[in-house]
């Protein structure tokens, strides 16, 4: 059975994988709004530069990242070209309707860069934190959404269930495949709307089984006595560490360098 | 006072059979059940087995008749958490009973339902999993690894609430050879060295042959009871509801109708070989 690596979790000993997970989960928030803060050129090398460094401290091989950047590579391009081309001010060049300006040159050049930080960063994240990791800080961050009646607990357990049955139902959905082809389906040729056509006999009895599953599962979870969030404890505590609390220094050091470098140099943007 | 207690359970599923009239799946159903026993409750596919599974832990309330667990009435909704904590129940499909994607997390499922503290978790998770002899895949995610595997880690999310006894619902039906014995000889192992009452619920012959004790089902009614050698002696009471024997005690059974001279008849291969080998020798 083919390997599914679920969220794209790179497992490896570096400091970042062993920062509490809420942690990473505010930092990557302040980052990425502190990124689109950076309004010239030393604030936005400086911001780079902190992102760069985060990305040597995972461990994890580049290899990796340039992986995860070769996926929105397009809308970068698009973005940049869209800004570039629509700029305003003084045209430096002009032809039919594309016109060419300082500012959009300078627009293009930071949509660029930030767009590549933050898939940097966010690829950070999911690297170097496991999925179930992830879920359960969501779970402890959202808490006091409770107060507005959001069902918080239960969005968390339907993350875990989801991201438990993903590698189930692929399984089932190849063996379905399989069945079908078995049995005369073609699932390769012909064009788009006959292929999809042909996904119809393979997804039909996939909900059929998916909702099988759920029930079944449904009573096992009853047979384990699950009755919601209320009076449930957790085996993985989190704690805040020594370490949680030097990543929290750095990032308020990138956020006052940022603001220092805004203000010293005239904004560009 | 038996530890399981159920007195003339009758019950139905609320949807309408074909003939439009509901037919009662448990008819008068009544055993007892003692700590530390080992029980297999045997019946073909619709003979109400996998119902009176689902009764012992209170997911199913007995229309007419009751269901006492130690002493506590499953009908008392507010005895349900008490009953299900003392009583786990493993199903038959190990895929569909996981709920984390790390086989720890999993364990810890139950004992986190009842609000135990965290450290003790950990200690009832690693408990369980050695008792189960999975502690080696604590970190390993469900879907890695085999069919008898996932149903010892299922077994393992029981263990972890501490139960007095596990209910069992054909947890070998969807199991190669090998899976079928890592689970069997594990509820074997526990049922003698954690003292935990062991209710099997199968439609293997084989299977129900382990326990101490064996009660056979049919069409929703008790058809006998007994030690396994008491119930598979009567060889045409269960050919004639479908249900076979083991193969050693078909075979000398056959015999037996031949006129060859048997005693009594054997349940396992080694047995019948010892019985047959005494028979030729003149």
């Amino acid at each position: 059975m083919r390997d599914i690596t679920l969220g794209q979790y790179f497992p490896a000993d570096s400091v970042l994988h062993r920062l509490d997970p809420r942690v990473k989960i505010v930092s990557l928030i302040a980052y990425i709004a502190l990124i689109f803060c950076t309004f010239n050129y030393c604030s936005l090398a400086f911001a780079a530069v902190s992102v760069l460094t985060i990305v040597l401290l995972s461990k994890v091989p580049l290899k990796m990242y340039l992986k995860s950047l070769k996926v929105i590579i397009i809308i970068v391009i698009i973005t940049s070209l869209l800004n570039l081309f629509y700029g305003t001010g003084e045209p430096i060049f002009q032809w039919w309707i594309i016109k060419v300006t300082w500012a959009g040159i300078h627009n293009a050049i930071f949509v660029c860069i930030r767009i590549v930080c933050l898939i940097l960063l966010s690829s950070a994240l999911t690297f170097t934190t496991s999925p179930t990791d992830l879920t359960d800080a969501l779970e402890r961050l959202m808490k006091p959404l409770k107060l507005l009646r959001i069902p918080v607990h239960e969005i968390a357990m339907m993350m875990t269930i989801a991201l438990r049955f993903v590698p189930t139902l692929l399984e089932e959905t190849d063996k379905i495949m399989a069945a079908q082809k078995a049995r005369g389906a073609d699932m390769e040729s012909g064009n788009l709307i006959k292929r999809v056509k042909a996904l119809v006999p393979v997804l039909v009895p996939l909900f059929v089984s998916a909702f099988r599953r759920a029930y079944e599962l449904a009573v096992a979870m009853e047979c384990r006595c699950y009755h919601g969030g209320d009076g449930r404890t957790r085996m993985k505590q989190l704690h805040m560490q020594v370490r949680d609390i030097w990543s929290v220094v750095f990032t308020l050091v990138v956020i006052a360098g940022v603001v220092l470098l805004n203000i010293f140099f005239h904004y560009v943007v | 006072m038996d530890f399981i207690s159920v007195q003339n359970v009758t019950f139905q599923y609320d949807e309408q059979g074909e003939s439009g009239k509901n037919k009662l799946v448990l008819d008068d159903v009544s055993f007892g059940v003692k700590k530390g026993e080992f029980v297999a409750v045997l019946g073909h596919n619709g003979s109400g087995k996998s119902t009176i599974a689902k009764h012992l832990n209170a997911m199913l309330i007995p229309l007419s008749g009751k269901v006492y667990i130690d002493g506590m009435d499953t009908s008392d909704e507010s005895l349900t958490f008490d009953i299900r904590r003392r009583v786990g129940l493993v199903l038959q499909n190990p895929d569909n009973q996981l709920v984390a994607s790390v086989v720890e997390e999993d364990v810890a499922f139950g004992p986190e339902n009842i609000g135990i503290p965290s450290d003790e978790i950990r200690e009832r998770v690693d408990e369980a999993l050695k008792a189960v002899d999975m502690y080696d895949h604590r970190l390993k995610a469900p879907y890695k690894l085999s069919g008898g595997q996932k149903q010892r880690v299922a077994i393992a999310g029981i263990i972890a609430m501490k139960p007095d006894c596990i209910v069992l619902d054909e947890p070998t039906a969807m199991l190669d050879p090998q899976g079928r014995e890592e689970v069997l000889s594990t509820v074997l192992k526990l049922n003698k060295e954690n003292g935990i009452t062991i209710v099997l619920i199968t439609h293997y012959m084989e299977e129900a042959v382990l326990a101490e004790k064996v009660y056979v089902m049919d069409s929703g009614k008790m058809l006998t009871s007994g030690t396994p050698r008491e119930v598979f002696s009567q060889v045409e009471l269960m050919k004639k509801h479908r249900l076979d024997v083991p193969q050693a005690t078909e075979l000398c059974h056959k015999l037996r109708a031949c006129g060859v001279e048997i005693k009594e008849l054997p349940l396992t291969e080694e047995e019948c070989t010892a019985m047959l080998r005494e028979v030729m020798t003149p």
